[in-house]
């Protein structure tokens, strides 16, 4: 059995700023150093990697450049925001079948500047699935996660002042984490409401924030662990979801649009657990836009279908709620490093070492974009 | 960046009937000649029976509003100089599980700055088509009365 056979034991950061010095290979190696450290491992232990497809270190450069040994296993995980969680479980699995011993995962990003988005790098012919939508204007990841939530929003009857509530809860952790681009940057619900437009019912404070910085994660079988620097956070089940007539970012061709890959990724999850939903202590759930708490919400069985809102307006995900969510301020208000910024911070909870700390926390749940293929880690402290 | 709308790649023959009948100003899609199952985009094999073959269905181009969203900047410049204008995604009138996205249209064609009244999750629509390239025009959405 895959169950609590491995653990993420070192996680490291660099930096996180609107534009960084150095490049993305040398963000990603710091991090990597640092999480080696955090870990109490050298680099020559290293033998396996994971990343994501849409990473630009390629993983020989990474490893002749900080020194890690042989490699024996080394993958890469597909679709930007929702590969976090699948490149930590891929090499999860491998640490565990006993393909490699010591894994490390990175993401290095250099995306502060506004020519770095990728939606702006779309060409004059578009070739992939995109060529169904971009030529009419819907460009960006942002308006493609807008027509979900204007047709959530109308099933459910629910309001842009419910909508504030994801970005306002999520701020108030930014305040508490001394590290997060907004730790200082006070937050109404009326600055929010006055906030211009996006793609509506999007405003400015429904998107993340685009920032420069790496981080990565280092696991190791359960067993040896134990012997390491820090409290193990040990994987208790994973898993990736991909559901049927799915197409990325614009997954409005199955049956119902609204029912995402996310079910799937909890369906696999809660199978494979020893506890469900309602034993989960805190969760980071991917937050490139706001409406995706939401969606995450339901489709993890933590709220019934057309409830998140009322929920999260309601104080549920704030600290003392029945979930505290995003409780370093998440991709809105910490830093977006593409859900890595998410694991690190399920991880701090695991340890007890959040700025957020949630009291006794045994399960920490951490899951990738609702919108794309993607997955989640449930990671326990026991 | 790119300065033009940036527009799909027509030679791929699986879809490239989709785009020819653009010109025509037809909507069409793939209807598998095994099950009778649509299918949107357009693919090589029926999901639901594994069947290769396929006919070009034409629809009527009736439909409904699904969702719709109104982008603001920062976007293409192509799209910026565009500004104000509405996407939807439509729910085409023949199946409730095709849904095809256009712009909002005015009756003359006009993409920018269209009369939103009566636009709403749940409005008719009627298909128009705007002619971008030679090889290929945009079907897009204009509120029915």
């Amino acid at each position: 059995m895959f169950k609590d056979q491995t653990a993420i034991v070192g996680i490291g950061q660099t930096p996180f700023a609107k534009s960084l010095p150095g490049s993305e290979l040398e963000l990603a190696c710091q991090a990597i150093q640092l999480a080696l450290e955090d870990a109490g491992l050298k680099p020559s232990d290293v033998d396996a990697l994971g990343s994501f497809t849409m990473e630009h270190t390629p993983e020989f450069e990474v490893a002749r450049t900080v020194g890690l040994g042989e490699l024996t296993y080394f993958c890469q995980s597909p679709w930007g925001g929702g590969a976090g969680c699948g490149a930590v479980g891929q090499v999860a699995v491998a640490l565990a079948a006993g393909v490699a011993n010591v894994g490390v995962v990175w993401r290095s990003r250099k995306r502060g500047a506004r020519s770095t988005r990728v939606w702006a790098g779309v060409q004059e012919r578009i070739t992939d699935h995109w060529k169904w939508s971009r030529p009419s204007g819907l460009v960006r990841p942002a308006d493609e996660c807008a027509m979900f939530a204007q047709r959530y929003m109308h099933e459910y009857g629910v309001t842009r002042e419910q909508l504030a509530h994801v970005a306002l809860a999520q701020r108030e952790y930014a305040h508490k984490n001394p590290l997060a681009f907004m730790q200082s940057r006070s937050l109404t619900h009326q600055q929010y409401m006055d906030a211009r437009m996006i793609a509506d019912p999007l405003c400015l404070y429904d998107n993340c924030l685009e920032t420069d910085g790496a981080i990565a994660v280092v696991m190791v079988r359960a067993d040896r662990a134990k012997d390491l620097r820090q409290q193990p956070a040990f994987i208790h089940a994973f898993s990736q979801g991909l559901n049927r007539q799915h197409q990325v970012n614009t997954d409005w061709h199955g049956a119902n649009p609204l029912r995402s890959s996310s079910c799937v990724t909890a369906a696999n999850l809660w199978r494979q657990a020893d506890c469900g939903p309602n034993d989960v202590d805190v969760a980071q759930f991917y937050d490139a836009f706001s409406p995706l708490v939401w969606f995450s919400l339901e489709a993890y069985g933590f709220c019934e279908p057309g409830t998140a809102a009322q929920f999260v307006a309601d104080g549920g995900t704030r600290m003392g709620g029945r979930l505290p969510v995003n409780t370093s301020g998440g991709s809105l208000s910490e830093v977006y490093l593409h859900g890595l910024n998410l694991i690190i911070e399920a991880v701090r909870q695991v340890r007890g070492t959040s700025t957020a700390q949630v009291p006794d926390v045994e399960y920490s749940l951490v899951t990738a974009c609702d919108s794309t293929p993607n997955g989640a880690l449930l990671l326990r402290r026991k | 960046m790119i300065d033009t709308i940036p527009l799909p790649f027509t030679a791929d023959p699986i879809d490239a009937p989709f785009w020819e009948a653009t010109l025509r100003s037809q909507l069409v899609i793939q209807q598998c000649t095994g099950c009778q199952t649509h299918r949107f985009p357009p693919r090589p094999m029926c999901p639901q029976c594994q069947s290769l073959e396929h006919r070009w269905r034409v629809l009527s181009g009736n439909a409904t509003v699904w969702s719709y969203t109104k982008p603001q900047p920062p976007l293409l410049p192509a799209f910026e100089q565009l500004l104000p204008y509405v996407v939807i995604l439509a729910e085409v009138a023949e199946d409730p599980a095709i849904r095809i996205i256009g712009h909002l249209m005015s009756k003359d064609g006009a993409i920018t700055g269209v009369n939103e009244a009566g636009l709403k999750i749940g409005a008719k629509l009627r298909v128009a088509f705007r002619q971008h390239a030679p090889d290929v025009a945009i079907p897009g959405w204009v509120l029915v009365d």
